[in-house]
């Protein structure tokens, strides 16, 4: 135990620093994934077919291949079309592409819950379409959309795990470097997971209690 | 961008790819069905009249959905030979995707535990069938058909994050791809090909489960 704490003591900026990257990249895909996500909900829940079609084979596309393969391709492909994605760039970009598909997917959930006579009533005092959205459908659709966004977060901590594989160092790779140097495996492993444990009980348990005071009416 | 598609690179490896394919499922395969019983305990123990067994069954769900599947797999193959435990790639990855999988079942049976209605237990037991009995041939019945779609939407989640089970070098879809990738450069070609082949796949599956909803009565 003494050994394992000198060394964590010796490793507590590697350790610090992974722990900021993976908040850093979790945070940063939520918000281009709630972004592209609003777009992606709004468009497949009041688009015509042809607009939708594009949406719906994205959504697909990201929801039936594994988060890995979507980080490895983002990390390969950019490179053959000319452009240098760092590890760290391509990693958030596949993120926030898993990330914009999910969130698009739950949006829509919302926004088809809401009963249609909320929309009617809104058009029958002539509102437009947009307004209708931002003053309407959107926020009732947000409550309920709330406690199910929190944990899309929960799973792109997790996620950012992954980027460990293409070099991004984030804690699991830092971990992986001190493990590499003091071969403390069962020691830092557990200690990595249970900084991951800290941060996402935390969040789940945001999550529920939004859900309680949104169950609320 | 000067590149041009050759997918020829990729076809001549396509049989590893299916090879690579057909592990995974068989990972997922073996990992849930353990997971199913390791769900089934745990749900049944998440509404035992015991706070014992209730905390437990919390415990093991929160401490494994909370925490990444890498570092789970990481830590049954680099971790337990610490400990004196030693299993090979197949059998560490196996475990940890059970475990995994377990504690997403648990949550699945246990909302298809909590719709079946009182009545019914209540019926089953006055007409004599012991606690047990009522458990194992009138809840659990009523209860595995509700949690059917859910079962299955765990499963595609599963095959999938069997591709995971490439960071131990296990020779599965995404690591074959990464090696056709590594050799030819074939870049675009190989990630199509590998995703469009996780796609085909999970789309084949939802549509069998479909299927199979269908042959159980709905309650």
């Amino acid at each position: 135990m003494h050994a394992f704490l000198d060394q964590l003591w010796i490793s507590r900026f590697a350790l610090w620093d992974g722990f900021v990257l993976t908040a850093e990249i979790a945070a940063a895909s939520i918000l281009f994934g709630t972004l592209l996500g609003g777009i992606v909900g709004i468009q497949l829940s009041y688009a015509p077919w042809w607009l939708k079609l594009p949406f719906r084979l994205y959504v697909d596309t990201m929801r039936g291949t594994p988060v890995l393969v979507l980080i490895l391709a983002a990390f390969y492909i950019p490179s053959v079309a000319g452009l240098s994605l760092g590890p760290t760039q391509a990693g958030t970009l596949a993120l926030s592409l898993f990330a914009g598909a999910h969130i698009g997917e739950l949006l829509r959930g919302s926004l088809q819950a809401i009963p249609p006579g909320q929309a009617e009533a809104g058009r029958s005092i002539g509102l437009t379409f947009p307004q209708l959205l931002a003053y309407v459908l959107l926020p009732q659709a947000a409550r309920s959309a709330l406690p199910p966004w929190i944990n899309t977060g929960v799973e792109l901590i997790k996620g950012s795990s992954l980027l460990s594989i293409i070099g991004v160092g984030e804690l699991l790779l830092k971990t992986q470097e001190i493990i590499g140097r003091n071969f403390m495996t069962i020691q830092f492993y557990v200690f990595a997971g249970m900084l991951y444990l800290v941060i996402n009980i935390a969040l789940d348990q945001l999550g529920k209690a939004v859900e309680r005071r949104v169950g609320q009416h | 961008m000067d590149y041009s598609l050759h997918f020829g690179a990729v076809w001549a490896s396509f049989d590893k790819l299916l090879l690579g394919l057909a592990i995974g499922l068989g990972l997922a395969v073996v990992a849930v069905a353990i997971g199913t019983v390791l769900g089934l305990l745990a749900a049944f123990a998440s509404v035992a009249p015991y706070r014992m067994l209730r905390s437990l069954a919390a415990l093991y769900v929160s401490l494994i959905r909370n925490l990444p599947l890498l570092v789970l797999v990481l830590l049954a193959y680099f971790a337990l030979p610490q400990a004196g435990i030693t299993l090979d790639k197949y059998q560490s990855f196996t475990g940890a995707l059970a475990l995994y999988s377990g504690a997403y079942l648990t949550e699945v049976f246990r909302a298809g535990l909590i719709s079946v209605p009182k009545g019914v237990i209540e019926a089953a037991r006055s007409i004599g069938l012991t606690r047990l009995q009522t458990n194992v041939s009138v809840v659990a019945p009523i209860m595995l058909r509700n949690a059917l779609p859910s079962l299955g939407n765990t499963f595609i989640g599963m095959f999938k994050d069997s591709s995971i089970a490439a960071a131990i070098a296990v020779p599965e879809l995404t690591f074959e791809a990464r090696k056709i990738n590594v050799d030819t450069f074939r870049v675009i070609e190989t990630w199509t090909v590998a995703s469009g082949l996780y796609i085909a796949a999970c789309v084949v599956i939802a549509m069998l489960l479909r299927g199979m909803e269908r042959r159980f009565p709905k309650f």
